[in-house]
């Protein structure tokens, strides 16, 4: 048992690293996520063909394959990005491409009213965007971004492949220096599990209380 | 060389000509590593399904703990358990094995789940017509609930299908030699990870196409209602 909490410290050291490029990479991909959901939907060509361009390129291939490309292969096209950089915009690009989709299917889910209505009180669209879209949508958005944000803090465990000392480049390291697999990857995946469980039941709160302050209407109407 | 296949530095346009078919036995090796995952993972899935819906609480309560635990932790650390920890307990399997087996287990407990709501969208009316004409459950089961689940169960699966096609990379981090694996020693080696690493992400961009377009084809023949019986 004392082996076992030995193990704790290097773990946590790594678990925090994780929580750290999880965090960055979530906020990145919201960003993303929303520019290039709403983008998509853009009545500009450019705009609109930028984003698919990127959502088709970012959830078409591996993440994997992106990291590997952002850290060993933007070099040789002269920008040398470090291991920190390229893991949080790897995560970030990737899980922005899936969350785009999400904004995107949730915004086209408001009922046309809503349009109907904003015109019928002289709101322009950006107005009408972000003051009776957003936030309809947001409501509808929230259960899937639960899913992607546990999807992402998944994720963070490729980039112990790109040499950051993340939780599992810890257990890895631990691996190799006791010998002993069990205790050390079985250690690691309770502590992703509680963080995935932490994360979940935040997520869920922020559903709450987006959906109680968007109003009970928006939030049945979507449920 | 790699495969016994040399590849030509002379410009960059012949190196990747050269590496091409290189590339492609990587590709060979993913597409294997994708189907017996996805056959471990609709089979296990399917186990996974019935036994959480069992009606006995020691079976179905460990059950669901543990389809939460393989969905919440990461795919990589899962693979690094298998591949470690096995020939512990005396199971030394060669590394494709083991990822294929670590895919087909993390999918199962999402296959679990996509037949779980498959066999809840059923309407309720067929179970009752089935009770009507006397027919045992697993009769019903047979002939009449899960013919009609398989449409609606088929595009989910189809993603996951899709979704595992592109979790393959991560088998190079046990020595598998996948498409990644296989460039990146390409790159290694020459230390041009420009043009291997591109392509790959070009051939993946292309097998998801292609893979997410036989999803559709396969969801467009299969019948709206359900396989019929005869």
């Amino acid at each position: 048992m004392e082996h076992w909490l030995d193990l704790l410290p290097p773990l946590l050291r790594g678990a925090r690293v994780t929580a750290e490029l999880a965090l960055a990479s979530t906020v990145l991909g919201g960003v993303l996520a929303f520019a290039a959901g709403i983008g998509k939907l853009s009545k500009f060509l450019p705009v609109r063909w930028l984003s698919v361009v990127y959502i088709e390129i970012f959830r078409g291939t591996s993440l994997l394959v992106q990291m590997f490309w952002l850290f060993f292969a933007l070099p040789l096209l002269g920008v040398r990005l470090e291991p920190t950089t390229a893991g949080i915009l790897a995560l970030g690009l990737n899980i922005g491409a899936y969350g785009a989709e999400v904004v995107r299917g949730a915004i086209l889910a408001v009922d046309p009213k809503q349009y109907e209505a904003a015109i019928a009180v002289n709101f322009g669209p950006r107005y009408t965007l972000w003051r009776i879209i957003l936030p309809q949508a947001l409501v509808e958005m929230m259960p899937p971004f639960g899913n992607l944000v546990v999807q992402n803090l998944k994720d963070t465990a490729l980039v112990s492949l790109i040499t950051l000392t993340d939780l599992t480049f810890q257990a890895q390291n631990l691996r190799n220096l006791t010998l002993d697999s069990v205790p050390v990857y079985t250690m690691t995946l309770f502590l992703y599990f509680g963080m995935a469980l932490v994360l979940t039941f935040l997520m869920r709160l922020l559903e709450r209380y987006i959906a109680s302050r968007v109003g009970v209407a928006a939030a049945r109407a979507r449920g | 060389m790699l495969f016994g296949i040399p590849w030509d530095l002379s410009s960059e346009w012949a190196f990747a000509v050269s590496i091409f078919p290189i590339l492609l036995r990587g590709l060979v090796v993913t597409l294997q590593a994708t189907a017996l995952g996805f056959v471990i993972a609709l089979l296990l899935g399917l186990v996974l399904a019935v036994l959480r819906s069992l009606p006995l609480k020691i079976v179905s309560w460990p059950v669901a703990v543990f389809i939460e635990f393989i969905r919440d932790t990461p795919l990589l650390v899962q693979l690094y358990f298998l591949y470690f920890v096995l020939p512990n307990f005396g199971i030394v399997l060669p590394a494709f094995l083991t990822g294929a087996i670590a895919l087909g287990l993390q999918y199962s407990a999402y296959t679990s789940e996509v037949y779980r709501a498959g066999l809840e969208a059923v309407p309720k009316g067929q179970w009752e017509g089935a009770l009507a004409l006397n027919m045992p459950t697993w009769l019903t089961y047979r002939d009449v609930i899960v013919p009609q689940a398989i449409p609606r169960v088929v595009p989910a699966l189809g993603n996951y299908l899709v979704s595992m096609l592109k979790d393959t990379p991560l088998l190079s981090a046990v020595t598998v030699l996948e498409m990644l694996e296989v460039a990146t020693i390409i790159g290694d080696r020459t230390f041009r990870y420009l043009t291997p690493l591109t392509m790959v992400g070009g051939l993946f961009l292309v097998l998801t196409l292609v893979a997410a377009w036989l999803v559709r084809f396969t969801e467009a023949k299969l019948p709206k209602g359900g396989i019929p019986l005869k």
